[in-house]
């Protein structure tokens, strides 16, 4: 009976969300979400569960919302999740929970991004929020202390630095802080939280409840502090010094151009920049806010993940006319479903099996077309994804102010720079074993610095897994 | 963390028009920072990331010198002794490859001056024989020349000839050559300046050091803003490649630099830089005494 239809989250209409960077989503309310748990089927064997990266016991917080429990609904999300009121807002769910729900066979699966979310929304609005986030221990970390209280006392003469406070660095730091760990957390920005404050923009993840998120940790006594990039000012000889142990969670970070010619103009930015001159300085509010961006009136977007559309969305709410171009065919783009979906509602075009050959400039080195070429699939490649392959003359130029490059990004050298002794893989991603440890014992490491650009609940799931590893290293 | 950074202003000086030197007090940069790096400093709660050159430390403060430009750096320069800075972030960038070269000629105009005093000095400290060149457009708007004494040379250009040379930099430098080739070059000041003094670098195939004074936002090599076109020739074929300024320089040889799009880049937000200036002077009024 009640499988049917999903219960449908209210959203900002397109034509009043284009003008402003609110929050799309606006999340159920009490009434919604209730309707929408009394659809799930409490499965004895939930195959939900086995698609969420951190396992989280959905039937279970599921169940709590319909008896109207909602702290204790908090209480089992908190302890499987650092950050279920962001993780609700941006993981992947269609390919993880959701797409594992056994409904999708007869119908719609269960909206288990939606309900997280409320039930995490609700637990700041109650104020339960920190109580909850002090007392929530991960499985691993309870099991590892379990019989041996006095190893507890142990840790807390443990110092352990936190490098990156994205979401790696917040949850590994959230593990450690409440075993009463003394953390230091360094962030290299002026803001914390990653990609979480400099990428997503606030459309899809308000940067208010990152900031909620962040001074939870102050309240487990873990001192956040901003402005530090570690490895020039702080060397990494010092930390290991210093620390009984070392968490790096850096990101990915540094964005890949495509190299074509022009990519030198005025006008061609990365997604990374776009987003950063947005989200973290607020450039949509130039010039009250001092950092300025260009928009101008058309603007095409290379790619086709998160990234890709939310430069594209974001530019769209900066008055552009905004047209996407990816290589592959819409199946292909690995993006959240939800986001193309809103793209095309917002009215962004989409020229599929399109890729960028060359940018034109004008006299004076501003941008003011995108020479393109029509893609075909051909064989199939490593990925067993068919290669795009380019169609010989079938040149043509779209006029665009600026173009945004979001075809993905590589390790950092930033901090491995400065650390050489730490060892990486051909790609320069971080190699650490199952608990993150590096090839410096006392150094662990999680998050896209190891595994290359993921998602936030697997840069999550890294952190708390390294939580345990240094926790183990620290006792033993 | 005992040593967590106040920023706060211990003394300010004016050099000349609207430039001005401040010591921060910031223990984290004094102790790490070595010639060539920069940080990034933020004014207020709604400000951009502006990248300044780290020009000397002491214990637990270090040196800046600041020429007044536009919003930001008219509002820095407005700051007064006792103030805090709202962000500073650093040491950032590779520091100056330092050695000893043999015979170095170092060449600074205008803040550009700031920056290669702590290189000039370390290089001296190398063993290097050190020949200073500093430019202005006249003798008022020359800086910390008194602080080059310890170079074994020290030439000074002025455009209008209120003080040694008349003529710029690169008419000092030739001067410099005609007595003797140095082994290598630095060479810090406005970007058609490092442009000029690299060319004839190039022509007589001498490396020389430039410090691009890329627009910036992160400083982490994380957006890509700060790109610069790297062109080199190896074995008749031309190689390009795209480095970020503010991680793998500041300081590239400028003879490989692609001067013509790293300059215009500069010039990418000149009508929202206009607008941020105009209104911001609004609201401040009258600076001519800055
Ligand atoms: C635009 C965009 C949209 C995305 N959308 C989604 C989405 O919808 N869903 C999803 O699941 N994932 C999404 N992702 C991916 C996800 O955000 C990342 O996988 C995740 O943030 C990685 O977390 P992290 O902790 O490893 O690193 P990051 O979030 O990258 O954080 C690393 C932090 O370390 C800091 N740092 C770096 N070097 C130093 C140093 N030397 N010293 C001090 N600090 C340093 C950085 O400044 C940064 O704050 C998106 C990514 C982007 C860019
Ligand atoms: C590595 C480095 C070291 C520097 N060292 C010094 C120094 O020691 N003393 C000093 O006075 N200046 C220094 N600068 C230049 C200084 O950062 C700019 O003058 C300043 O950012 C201008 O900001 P504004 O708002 O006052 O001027 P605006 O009117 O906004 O800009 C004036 C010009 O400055 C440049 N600029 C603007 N924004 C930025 C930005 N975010 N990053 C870099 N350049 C920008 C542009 O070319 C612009 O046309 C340095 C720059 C770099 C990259
Ligand atoms: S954390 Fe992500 S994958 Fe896991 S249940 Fe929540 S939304 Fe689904
Ligand atoms: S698989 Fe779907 S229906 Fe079953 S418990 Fe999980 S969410 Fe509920
Ligand atoms: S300033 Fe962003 S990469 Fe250099
Ligand atoms: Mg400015």
């Amino acid at each position: 009976m009640a499988v049917k239809d999903r219960v449908p989250v209210p959203e900002l209409e397109p034509s009043v969300r284009k003008g402003n960077f609110l929050e799309v989503s606006q999340g159920y309310t009490f009434e919604l979400a209730h309707q929408e748990a009394q659809r799930c089927l409490q499965c004895k064997v939930p195959t939900c569960v086995s698609g969420c990266p951190v396992g989280i016991d959905i039937p279970g917080f599921i169940k709590e919302i319909i008896k109207g429990n909602l702290k204790k609904s908090y209480e089992i999300l908190k302890s499987y999740n650092y950050l279920p009121a962001i993780c609700g807002r941006v993981c992947p769910q269609e390919v993880q929970c959701e797409g594992a729900c056994v409904l999708n066979k007869i119908g719609k699966p269960i909206n288990i991004g939606a309900l997280e979310r409320f039930v995490a929304d609700f637990a700041s609005q109650e104020g339960f929020e920190d109580e909850v986030g002090r007392l929530s221990f991960s499985e691993g970390i309870s099991k590892e202390l379990g019989n041996a209280p006095r190893k507890l006392t142990d840790l807390r003469s443990k110092k352990v630095a936190v490098v990156g406070s994205g979401p790696a660095g917040l949850t590994a730091a959230s593990e450690l802080g409440k075993l009463g760990v003394q953390v230091h957390v360094y962030e290299a920005l002026h803001e914390f939280g990653g990609v979480l404050v400099y990428g997503i923009p606030e459309f899809r993840l308000p940067k208010e409840i990152v900031r909620r998120e962040v001074l939870q940790l102050e309240t487990l006594g873990v001192e956040l502090i901003k402005n530090i990039p570690v490895g020039y000012a702080i060397h990494p000889k010092e930390l290991l010094e210093k620390y009984d142990a070392v968490f790096i969670g850096v990101g990915a970070g540094t964005p890949k151009f495509m190299g074509i010619p022009g990519s030198e103009l005025n006008g061609v930015y990365s997604a990374n920049e776009f987003l950063t001159r947005v989200n973290l300085m607020k450039a949509y509010k130039f010039p009250e806010y001092d950092t300025p961006i260009k928009v101008g009136k058309r603007v095409v977007v290379v790619g086709g993940g998160n990234t890709a559309m939310d430069a594209a969305r974001s530019a769209l709410r900066l008055g552009a006319q905004v047209t996407v171009v990816y290589r592959r065919t819409e199946a292909e783009m690995p993006a959240r479903r939800a986001e193309i979906h809103h793209a095309k509602e917002e009215g962004i075009e989409f020229l599929f099996l399109t890729n960028p050959v060359r940018y034109i400039g004008n006299e004076t080195g501003k941008l003011v077309g995108v020479e393109c070429i029509r893609m075909e699939l051909g064989d199939p490649d490593e990925s067993g994804r068919r290669r795009p392959v380019p169609v010989a003359n079938s040149n043509f130029v779209i006029e665009a102010d600026v173009v945004i490059e979001a075809i993905g990004t590589e390790s950092n050298r930033f901090l491995l720079n400065q650390f050489p002794d730490l060892k990486t893989n051909k790609y320069g991603y971080i190699v650490t074993n199952e608990y993150g440890q590096t090839s410096i014992p006392k150094v662990f490491a999680g998050g896209d610095i190891v595994t290359g650009s993921a998602t936030v609940i697997l840069a999550m799931g890294a952190g708390k897994k390294a939580a345990e590893g240094i926790v183990k290293f620290l006792v033993y | 963390m005992s040593k967590i950074p106040k920023n706060t202003i211990l003394s300010k000086q004016r050099l000349a028009k609207a430039t001005y030197e401040f010591w921060i007090d910031n223990a984290l940069v004094a102790e790490n920072a070595k010639p060539g790096q920069f940080v990034i400093i933020r004014t207020s709660e709604k400000g951009e990331r502006i990248p300044i050159t780290i020009a000397d430390t002491q214990e637990n403060a270090f040196r800046i010198v600041v020429k007044a430009v536009g919003k930001s750096t008219i509002e820095l320069c407005m700051k007064n002794a006792g103030e805090q800075l709202y962000d500073i972030v650093g040491p950032l960038g590779k520091p100056s490859e330092i050695d000893c070269y043999g015979d170095v000629l170092i060449i600074g105009g205008g803040v550009g001056i700031a920056a290669i005093l702590p290189i000039a000095k370390a290089l001296k400290n190398a063993g290097n024989k050190v020949r200073v060149i500093l430019g202005a457009k006249t003798s008022t708007e020359l800086i910390l020349q008194d602080e080059f004494s310890f170079a074994d040379k020290l030439v000074i250009c002025t455009d209008d000839g209120s003080e040694g040379i008349k003529g710029t930099v690169v008419d000092g430098m030739m001067e410099e050559f005609n007595l003797e080739n140095p082994n290598v070059i630095w060479s810090v000041g406005p970007a058609p300046m490092m442009k000029a003094t690299s060319m004839i670098a190039a022509q007589y195939g001498i490396p020389i050091w430039v410090s691009l004074n890329a627009i910036m936002v992160d400083g982490t090599g994380m957006c890509g803003g700060c790109r610069v076109l790297i062109r080199k020739e190896e074995n008749g074929v031309t190689k390009e490649e795209i480095k970020y300024v503010c991680v793998d320089g500041p300081e590239f040889d400028g003879r490989y630099v692609d001067w013509e799009s790293f300059i215009r880049r500069l010039q990418q937000y000149k009508e929202e830089e206009q607008k941020a200036l105009e209104r911001f002077l609004e609201e401040v009024g009258d600076i001519s005494w800055l």
